[in-house]
């Protein structure tokens, strides 16, 4: 042991300091629920639920954008990604039946698989910078988005709808919330704990050292990107069941404020730190931000001027705390 | 006679880089149970061999042969199925992970990297830690240990003992030589003779990319081993020599231009000392990574020292920041001319971009003046800037040209010139230090590292030699050949000294 064994009054235990962003995060998420009862004391479980309607198809940009930045790279495609996949079930989905729209949902799923797939190799093959290639590649998504729904339209059956909109267990779980946890961990969790986990953060934090260790680090990138649109697809679905419709324009929003989402959570840019805990809660403080404007009766349009005030006093914070670490 | 067939055998190596070659015809025999030395100067194609030996490089041409059978190593996970394990300068460690994850990515098994440890007497390394928090030693051995725990038929150690303590470096070499009985091999490259001498059975020497010679290092065989890294002296160098100018030690004055006292930063830089009078060339002599590098950083305000003092014209000056540097008078023409030029811009620009501070009036750039002054410098430099805008589109000697020009017209006292001829052919050479003596005589001091350690005579008049951070060696540059700097850049005349 190296680290913070001189005379501090407090040294906290390791686990609270490698994962003080994370523990952050969530104090924040609770200090802004609290914050929001105390300005509007009829918050409900309705709320509840409209606030996890609201997260959940940003938590999963957030957790598309994750495992590539992770992996020390960006993509510029999870929002034309999630428009592309949300406009196609819609359109497919319309007029169908639930056991039928499940099965556009795995085909969708499989569809942005294979586009992930397609952005990294050609990120990995190409040797272009992955911002080039993915800014360029977020233009064809855009338009292919367009080319399969021209303007809103198309439809899902209610019972699929359900599966974020009701709530089943009990008025205070919302299905979004139940769904975000259980299809986030059903593909983080194994990942977190395989060799290829490590690889993934192995890369994004010293690529020449990760290569050394014998990582194949073309693939690890390629499949980082490849998860990146499993987790697109899924924001997809999730618009398309929490709108009811799909819409081309609906991803545009979700790439920018994805990567704003992450860095809030505790994500960093330059790849290799961070986790998929931090950039979920997240998701649900920058969604409650505007809805707590609307209580206290000011322009929601405000919204996007305090969220990024927000997210520069976290980064500071944050980095603050890390520098006072380290000279310690 | 089985037991002496090579366990390793490489024959014919070559590699180029563009125009460069790193590897003509490398060659190189191990045999079983043998700790092997790779040895060569500066340049020499010794990292060139180790990356191709550990997947990292594709040779151009050449065989590698495991145990008399020819292998294709792609990368380095193929490497390390092949039974070649290697560790390198900086430790392949993931900083962002903890040491047991590393482990795990690397699929080592924990307990014996513990067991390897405890050898090593590191038993004390906290598996839970994350490797950047961890000091640089503890990083080494644990590369090393988890390099062992792998049972490498062939462990590459590429100046492994660099960093370490000498206890530490004792107690490798005990472990390492261990694995003799088991009839496995060790190749050791390493700049210290002396280690070689100790501990290997023997030594292969490589010149330009080729092997020159194989040795048996016992006591005794410095010498050769020296004259075999340096090779016949190039004719070329003795008729420049023949032209050189005579010996001077500054304008007479007395006076020190620069000054530096017990000059300290990081762990490489650690107690250097000397002076440069106006009029003088003081060349630094040193192998790769002796602290020369943090030495010009520190100068030209790149980094702050950790400790020491740094005397320009008498006064101690503190620099925050390159401009305070520049503007003290000190300005740094660096290797990798990329560094400090402008790519994409012209040539007129890039040599402006030092002056303009000095050339705008009211916020505007004087054209006029501009484009004298850098016309001057062109002029005095022969730089061919024919239909050639853009810095990218020049040669390398002649970049490395305008990258003087920027101070000649911007103006400067001493001039720091960081291996100022790499990769520059033989007549631009001439012309710079042809360059460095003028500015020299017209009373600029120049402080000039050079990786070829045959360059040195030609424009310095005194040599400070650096081993292991610090001043090992001050010599005037008649005295100066090559061998005589590269045994005391290994560090050589130091311990006859001490």
């Amino acid at each position: 042991m190296v680290l913070g064994r001189v005379a501090l009054p407090f040294v906290p235990p390791r686990f609270v300091r490698r994962h003080g962003w994370t523990i952050g995060v969530y104090a924040l998420l609770l200090a802004s629920l609290i914050f929001t009862v105390a300005i509007h004391p009829t918050y409900g479980a309705f709320d509840i639920k409209s606030l996890a309607l609201g997260a959940l198809p940003l938590a999963l940009a957030a957790a598309a954008q994750t495992v590539v930045v992770l992996s020390g790279g960006i993509d510029l495609t999870v929002g034309p990604l999630m428009a592309v996949t949300n406009v196609l079930a819609a359109r497919a989905m319309l007029h169908s039946n639930f056991r039928d729209a499940l099965l556009i949902a795995v085909l969708v799923l499989i569809l942005g698989c294979a586009a992930g797939a397609f952005n990294g190799s050609i990120v990995v093959f190409s040797r272009v910078p992955d911002i080039v290639v993915t800014l360029a590649m977020s233009f064809v998504w855009g338009g292919v988005a367009l080319l399969i729904l021209e303007k809103p339209g198309g439809g899902a059956p209610l019972d699929f709808q359900n599966l974020a909109q009701e709530t089943t267990l009990s008025p205070w779980v919302p299905n979004a919330l139940i769904l975000l946890i259980v299809v986030v961990a059903a593909v983080w969790i194994p990942l977190r704990g395989s060799r290829l986990g490590l690889a993934l953060y192995a890369i994004g934090s010293d690529r020449t050292a990760a290569h050394a260790s014998g990582v194949n680090v073309p693939l690890v990138r390629m499949l980082a990107y490849t998860l990146s649109g499993v987790f697109a697809a899924i924001g997809g679905l999730a618009l398309t069941m929490t709108t009811g419709i799909g819409s081309p324009l609906s991803g545009s929003f979700y790439t920018l404020s994805g990567v704003a989402t992450i860095v809030l959570g505790g994500v960093s840019l330059a790849g290799g730190k961070g986790g998929m805990l931090g950039p979920m809660a997240a998701a649900f403080i920058l969604t409650l931000i505007p809805a707590d404007l609307i209580f206290l009766g000011i322009d929601p349009n405000y919204g996007q001027v305090i969220q990024g005030i927000v997210i520069v006093l976290v980064v500071m914070v944050g980095g603050l705390a890390t520098l006072r670490r380290k000279s310690a | 006679m089985s037991e002496l067939s090579p366990l390793l055998e490489v024959s014919g190596l070559s590699k180029r880089f563009g125009p460069v070659i790193a590897l003509r015809s490398a060659d190189l025999s191990v045999r079983p149970g043998e700790v092997h030395a790779l040895m060569g100067a500066n340049g020499a194609g010794k990292s060139t061999l180790v990356k191709v030996l550990t997947g990292v490089l594709r040779p151009d041409g050449g065989t590698v042969a495991l145990r008399g059978k020819i292998r294709v190593i792609a990368s380095p996970a193929e490497a390390r199925r092949a039974g070649l394990m290697s560790v390198y300068q900086d430790p392949a460690l993931i900083p962002d992970l903890t040491v047991l994850q590393n482990l795990r990515l690397t699929g080592t098994r924990a307990e014996a990297v513990r067991r390897w440890l405890s050898e090593l007497g590191m038993s004390d390394i906290d598996f839970g830690v994350l490797t950047r928090d961890l000091p640089p030693p503890s990083l080494r051995l644990l590369d090393l240990a988890r390099a062992l725990a792998a049972e490498p038929d062939v462990l590459l150690l590429d100046e492994i003992t660099a960093a370490l303590p000498a206890d530490l470096t004792t107690r490798v070499f005990d472990v390492v030589g261990r694995r003799r009985e088991k009839g496995r091999s060790v190749i050791f490259i390493s700049h210290r003779l002396a280690e070689v001498s100790v501990f290997c059975d023997r030594a292969t020497v490589l010149r330009d990319g080729e092997t020159v010679g194989v040795v048996e290092p016992a006591r005794g065989a410095e010498a050769k081993i020296v004259d075999l890294m340096l090779g016949p002296v190039a004719a070329d160098v003795a008729q420049a020599e023949a032209q050189r100018a005579p010996i001077r030690s500054g304008d007479g004055s007395g006076k020190s231009r620069l000054e530096v006292r017990n000059l300290q930063a990081g762990s490489m830089l650690q107690d250097v000392s000397f002076t440069v009078r106006p009029g003088e060339v003081v060349g630094v002599a040193a192998l790769e990574g002796q602290g020369q590098g943090e030495l010009f950083d520190c100068l030209a305000g790149v980094r702050k020292p950790d400790a020491g003092q740094i005397l320009v014209e008498g006064r101690a000056t503190s620099f925050r920041h390159p401009y305070d540097a520049i503007h003290a008078g000190l300005v740094l023409v660096p290797a990798d001319r990329m560094q400090a030029l402008l790519r994409q811009r012209s040539v007129r620009e890039n040599i402006a971009l030092p002056l303009v501070s000095r050339l705008t009036r009211w916020g505007l750039i004087n054209l006029r003046s501009e484009r004298r002054r850098v016309k001057q410098a062109i002029e005095r430099l022969q730089i061919d800037t024919r239909a050639q805008a853009q810095v990218r589109r020049l040669s390398g000697g002649n970049q490395q040209k305008v990258s003087i020009a920027r101070w000649l017209a911007a103006g400067f006292q001493t001039l720091l010139c960081f291996d100022p001829t790499r990769g520059i052919d033989i007549g631009t050479k001439r012309q710079i230090y042809v360059l460095v003596r003028e500015l020299a005589a017209a009373g600029s001091s120049i402080l000039l590292f050079t990786s070829e350690l045959a360059e040195i005579p030609l424009a310095c008049d005194r040599v400070i030699v650096l081993f292991g951070g610090r001043v090992v060696q001050v010599l005037p540059a008649n005295v100066a050949d090559e061998s005589t700097l590269l045994r005391a850049a290994h560090g050589l005349a130091a311990e006859a000294a001490g």
